[in-house]
């Protein structure tokens, strides 16, 4: 079974069976990643372009490597040593990477939507690498590929995201994804955060609820999800303090002891250890923080694989 | 030489006087001379009208021509001519042009302008504080002078409270309103879209509708304190029309406008993939970017209630022509504002198909109303007023294409909608200014 898309934007319009096949591939790229020679000629002669606007290291490396294996060209172009600083728009800027002959463009936006119009006006793909507040789907791939992999199947688990979820990309891919696979989501965090109106989407989307109680939430979670919390939120008014952060929403051995006893541990990094997660836990046999990294490499071969639509087989 | 127009058989409404009737309108040198039954044609020009509605000339208190400065996005000549293609043959402009207007001089520049290229009569507002700068006021008695109709600092919110006292306190040496974009810049917090759920699910910076509400209520206030009358541009929240409301139960001297984008859209187009088939959705529509941002259906069922038991008084268009450059970028970076001169009485007749405000209604709140608001002259077919006219076809359908729009503003959230009602001629001064394409044989038939 194909996919019949062009780009990759958001989980929140793919049906189940689209995510099925996206995590059956991954099995497959990993399986790749496990040889001696981790190389597979299946996208030569295409060339992806990482197009970010906004600083990365983990799922920009992570897309550089997922192309490489699968043999493309790979051209990495931030937005501080381009055109882009010579006020190019955004449009012109992507139209000018196609004609250069990208196939694909990889792009992360501190603006929620800027994919969405580079894939309006591209035949290329577009795959969404992180936009502003808004999505990123290929961390909840990964994300759901990580719990599958450890649990075996998604539905009927009960994940809880904590912290900042009105900020949250993460956290809003992830809604749709564990959402579409049959998993219930709990979205916790301090009100100014986790806003009342946050309680309409829950009212929508009936696997959804939200939590201000971090020890109520937890209690016989399957997968606890914990979120960067940004250092600026306390400066906008947002929080009065790490201290008092740290201990409501903090993850701690104690509270930990509260979800299922072989409850996962995901952060989707960088994390700040000491105030959403003790370096304990973030270590534990519970975490599976640097798997989820490992995974998006494969997770990122089969998006890349899957847009492609090659004929040729993986292996 | 004396010129005499005769429209025949058209059911003339016309709020101002009460008339809801079929009747013919004579026209001598450019104002009304009679509405009457069957009045002889002998030797006028004569508009065969039957089967439209004629009613007074629209009025506009709130649109953008741009000029001077912005020329791209719109001119006194282009603005005014998608002005009468829409029915409009009185238009206020704003004053965030460049310069501001805040001199006596940019208002001349702007009626000359109106005089050399306007299809439409022009009334120019000028600015509250000297350069939009929030601090001092403007000459308003010098400006007064010059020929503005009302007070403005458009766009730009007057935050400081004891600025608005004062310039509500000022205005009343000159007797004309303070017009105010309310909306607190500190709920706002550059938000870019209504917040709500759309916003959510969007990951875009919402913008609560409390930001316009708390700054709706203390000119309120201010205006109960200073007895000075207070103009609420575009109203959109249901907040607010609750707060006009129990403000002009208490007799404040408060009036207040809506769009027909507030009237008809809501937030959940800016979430609305626009091109379906899977992988090419493009949803951050910026054409939908306006502030006021569009709201909910709530809001919307509260504006039309506003209408209806006259806390609204106005349908206002705030016109707002922007290059294809301005909205052709990310969602936040866009310019906000719609252009609607040409598409507003389709929008706002959509309300009265759907039977939620009567035609009578919809017509008053776009010319006697609007015209008692900036106390002007026009809005009325009174004999004596200048003879502007809209005809209406009411059975007409168009689709919206902003190619051939006569604005330079192409930017609308509704192209390829089909409305309903066209505006088949426009009288300005007693002069066709607009004849639609098929209704070339209404036209002057000498006889």
């Amino acid at each position: 079974m194909p996919l019949e898309r062009k780009d990759l934007l958001d989980l929140d319009d793919f049906s189940s069976e689209e995510i099925t096949l996206l995590l059956e591939t991954t099995a497959a790229m990993t399986e790749i990643l496990s040889r001696p020679i981790r190389r597979v000629p299946t996208l030569r002669g295409k060339t992806i372009v990482n197009m970010f606007y906004e600083a990365s290291t983990r799922t920009r490396s992570s897309f550089e490597l997922a192309a490489k294996n699968l043999s493309a060209d790979l051209v990495n172009v931030s937005a501080s040593q381009s055109s882009v600083e010579k006020g190019e728009s955004l449009i012109d800027t992507m139209r000018t990477l196609q004609a250069l002959g990208a196939d694909m463009l990889v792009m992360r936006h501190w603006e929620a939507g800027a994919p969405y119009l580079a894939a309006s006006w591209l035949h290329a793909s577009v795959i969404n690498a992180g936009d502003g507040w808004h999505a990123h789907p290929s961390q909840a791939l990964l994300d759901l590929y990580t719990v599958q992999e450890r649990r075996g199947a998604i539905e009927g688990l009960k994940l809880v995201i904590v912290g900042d979820i009105l900020h949250s990309r993460v956290a809003r891919s992830n809604l749709w994804g564990f959402g579409k696979m049959g998993a219930r989501v709990v979205l916790c965090g301090p009100p100014t955060l986790v806003t009342p109106d946050i309680l309409g989407i829950a009212e929508n989307l009936p696997w959804v609820t939200i939590s201000y109680d971090l020890d109520e939430a937890i209690a016989d979670a399957d997968v606890v999800m914990m979120l960067r919390l940004q250092r600026e939120r306390m400066a906008s008014g947002l929080l009065p303090s790490l201290r008092e952060y740290a201990a409501r929403f903090g993850l701690t051995q104690k509270r930990m002891r509260r979800a299922r006893p072989n409850a996962l541990i995901m952060h989707p990094g960088p994390m700040n250890q000491g105030v959403e997660i003790t370096p304990e836990l973030a270590y534990s046999e519970q975490a599976v923080i640097e798997d989820q990294v490992a995974n998006g490499v494969a997770v990122r071969m089969a998006i890349f694989y899957l847009l492609a639509g090659t004929s040729e087989r993986i292996a | 030489m004396s010129e005499s127009w005769l429209i025949q058989g058209a059911r003339v409404l016309d709020p101002a006087n009460g008339l809801d009737a079929v009747r013919d309108v004579h026209i001598v040198d450019g104002k009304i001379a009679r509405v009457a039954e069957s009045i002889a044609p002998e030797g006028l020009l004569v508009v065969n009208a039957n089967g439209l509605v004629l009613t007074p000339g629209f009025v506009d208190l709130h649109c953008h021509l741009r000029e001077p400065g912005f020329e791209y996005k719109e001119t006194v000549a282009t603005g005014t001519r998608a002005a009468v293609q829409g029915g409009f043959t009185t238009v206020c402009s704003m004053a965030n042009t460049d310069p501001v207007v805040d001199t006596p001089a940019t208002v001349a520049f702007i009626l000359e302008r109106a005089k050399d290229a306007a299809a439409a009569r022009v009334y120019p507002l000028a600015a509250v504080t000297q350069g939009f700068g929030g601090t001092q006021l403007v000459e308003m008695a010098a400006l007064s002078d010059a020929g503005v109709v009302a007070f403005s600092d458009d766009g730009l919110p007057i935050a400081d409270a004891r600025m608005m006292r004062h310039a509500l306190e000022y205005s009343l040496l000159v007797g004309k309103p303070i017009v105010n974009h309310c909306e607190d810049p500190a709920l706002a917090h550059g938000g870019v879209m209504n917040e709500g759920l759309t916003s959510l699910r969007l990951g875009l910076r919402g913008m609560p509708a409390e930001a316009e509400e708390t700054m709706v209520a203390r000119d309120a206030l201010l205006a109960r304190r200073t007895g000075a009358h207070v103009h609420i541009a575009h109203v959109s929240t249901q907040g607010s029309v609750e707060i006009i409301r129990a403000a002009k139960q208490q007799g404040i001297r408060i009036t207040a406008e809506v769009t027909p984008h507030h009237l008809t859209l809501t937030d959940s187009l800016v979430a609305q993939r626009l091109h379906a088939g899977k992988g090419t959705g493009f949803a951050y529509d910026t054409h939908a970017k306006v502030k006021p941002p569009l709201r909910t259906e709530a809001d919307i069922k509260a504006l039309v209630e506003g209408l209806n038991d006259g806390t609204i008084d106005a349908i206002a268009t705030d016109h707002a022509p922007h290059s294809t450059t301005d909205k052709l970028c990310e969602f936040s970076d866009a310019e906000s504002g719609i252009s609607c001169l040409e598409t507003a009485f389709s929008q706002a007749y959509q309300l009265v198909q759907d039977g939620r405000i009567t035609l009578q209604t919809l017509i008053s709140k776009l010319t006697v109303e609007p015209s008692h608001v900036f106390s002007l002259r026009t809005g009325t077919l009174s004999p004596g007023a200048p003879a502007d006219i809209a005809l209406l076809d009411l059975e007409g359908t168009w689709t919206v294409n902003p190619s051939a729009f006569a604005s330079k503003g192409k930017n609308t959230p509704i192209a390829g909608t089909t409305l309903p009602g066209r505006v088949a001629l426009t009288f300005v001064d007693g002069r066709p200014v607009h004849i639609a394409d098929g209704y070339e044989e209404r036209g002057a038939t000498q006889t």
